[in-house]
């Protein structure tokens, strides 16, 4: 905790100590109001015992009847005690429910819904929207406006996972059979690392996200842009890839609009390029990161459902062609 | 001290008997190429010449607790329940009876989901890892009992109107007097 202090900014795109949404900003100020209270208690209880310690002894021998005068003085120190500790409960248990109930909702009426689904162990997302051909697919990777208020609908395709971006909220668990909601929202621009937070298998620690809170108009441009059919290979490499990926074990699980693999069961991969990271960002998204992960994901993620590929080495290319064209 | 004497050892036996056990490991990377059968299957009995002993190779997950459930995730996740429903048949044929078209060893089953069969079984082999086969041909032949009965599955999450695979009596498979196909 130390440490945290110490740090100038947050570590690994992640903090409650840092916030940076409205939510998280009140959730820190009554973390820093319980630590300040309880410092000040652990100061004065540590006094107190000081005081006791060093006080002059009474002399030896039988100890004699209490005077009635310091008898009072000691009830009236004790109540008064008693007192400010509830007092000081109250104050903690006061600040704590208007806490809650102010981050509970953000109450705007035309906020983006977004609904994400827990799987083990990736988080699929998908923008609601009352046309449904402008619904849109992709897999963890949040981006939100900055500024406005976001509704994110939370379910669980298997287990009890928990969502949680330390720096916008606090976290939400997503119970199967049981839908829940949570508000969020950026005040600034920028990259926001998420994770669960509820163990939920092996590779619970490597199921984390990122909210990328863009300004409006690039949010616009990006929302847009992820509407479109996935690209044309171009190339002759590329439309092999493409051909591999249909008729392989990959469109088994997953889906690339506009061709046919329509899986349903792995991350939507149509604008897999455009991602910053692979396997719920534990990976950048690189050429290499991505080949590795093709051929041997049980290296990088030990028991994760994404099962080995046996590619030549021009299959692999040509599939990496092809997955790198998907802008 | 005298206590750690008598309960080291234990701990230590117990440690190995269970990293021993089959029931308990997982492969998570996939089958070396050696797992794949060496002889052809025989669907019939009938063989020329001196006949050859039964084939007995039920699959490396046939025993395996986390091979079965990952076959049973798989099962529901590749729509095998659109036909053959949760063992129990609909489209296709019952799963959980001790009837066979194609026999009911792990590698005819292996093969049937690799090859498909006439009449409406899809051929799987290019579509699913061969390990992933061979978890789902270990919960096919839960169903009917076969494997032992501490691999297999003892609940469901599923709405079940029949008792758990663990629970299961077990089917003596035939083979021979399954009806024929065609």
């Amino acid at each position: 905790m130390i440490l945290a202090l110490l740090l100038p900014n947050w570590i690994g795109g992640h903090s409650s100590l840092h916030s940076h949404g409205v939510q998280a900003a009140r959730i820190e100020n009554l973390w820093w109001l319980m630590f300040w209270v309880c410092s000040a208690v652990f100061v004065a209880v540590m006094v107190a015992t000081g005081i006791a310690i060093t006080r002059k002894t009474l002399p030896s021998g039988p100890p004699g009847p209490i005077a009635p005068q310091s008898r009072r003085r000691m009830t009236r120190v004790v109540a008064g005690a008693v007192g400010v500790t509830i007092l000081t409960l109250f104050v903690l248990l006061f600040a704590s429910v208007s806490t809650s109930r102010a981050v509970a909702s953000l109450g705007a009426p035309k906020a983006t819904v977004i609904k994400v689904t827990g799987h083990q162990w990736w988080w699929a997302v998908e923008y609601q929207d009352l046309n449904p051909s402008r619904i849109v697919t992709t897999a963890n990777e949040i981006h939100i406006p900055a500024g406005r208020p976001v509704l994110i609908q939370l379910s669980s395709a298997d287990v009890i996972h928990s969502f949680w971006v330390p720096s916008l909220h606090g976290k939400r668990d997503l119970i199967p059979g049981h839908d829940s909601a949570i508000w969020i929202q950026a005040d600034r621009p920028g990259v926001y690392r998420g994770l669960c937070a509820e163990f939920c298998g092996h590779q619970h620690a490597h199921m984390d996200f990122l909210v990328i809170a863009d300004p409006p108009d690039r949010y616009g441009a990006w929302y847009n842009a992820q509407l479109a059919s996935s690209t044309l290979p171009a190339t002759p490499s590329q439309q092999y890839g493409r051909q591999l990926f249909e008729s392989g074990p990959c469109a088994v699980c997953h889906t690339i609009q506009g061709t046919d693999a329509n899986g349903k069961l792995g991350p939507e991969l149509t604008h897999l390029a455009s991602r910053r990271t692979l396997a719920a960002a534990i990976l950048p998204n690189t050429r290499g990161n991505l080949g590795g992960w093709i051929v041997d994901p049980q290296s990088l993620k030990p028991g994760s459902y994404m099962p080995a590929n046996n590619l030549k080495p021009d299959e692999l290319q040509a599939m990496l062609d092809y997955l790198g064209s998907l802008k | 001290m005298r206590r750690g004497f008598i309960v080291v050892p234990w701990a230590l036996a117990l440690g190995l008997a269970l990293a021993g056990c089959p029931r308990e490991k997982r492969d998570f990377r996939s089958l070396p190429a050696d797992s794949a059968r060496t002889q052809p299957v025989r669907l019939v009995t009938l063989q020329p010449g001196s006949v050859l002993p039964a084939q007995k190779f039920s699959g490396p997950y046939d025993g395996n607790a986390y091979g079965i459930s990952q076959g049973e995730r798989l099962y529901v996740q590749y729509n095998c329940v659109g036909c053959h429903f949760h063992g129990g048949g609909g489209i296709g044929p019952p799963l959980m009876d001790e009837l066979w078209v194609y026999g009911g060893s792990g590698q005819n089953i292996h093969d049937t989901i690799v090859q498909g069969r006439p009449n409406g079984m899809p051929s799987y082999g290019a579509h699913i890892p061969d390990d992933q086969i061979w978890m789902i041909t270990a919960y096919v032949r839960s169903l009917s009992g076969q494997v032992e009965k501490p691999a297999a599955p003892s609940r469901s999450d599923e709405l079940f109107p029949r008792p758990s695979e663990q629970a299961r009596p077990r089917q003596q498979p035939k083979p021979e007097k399954a009806r024929q196909p065609g």
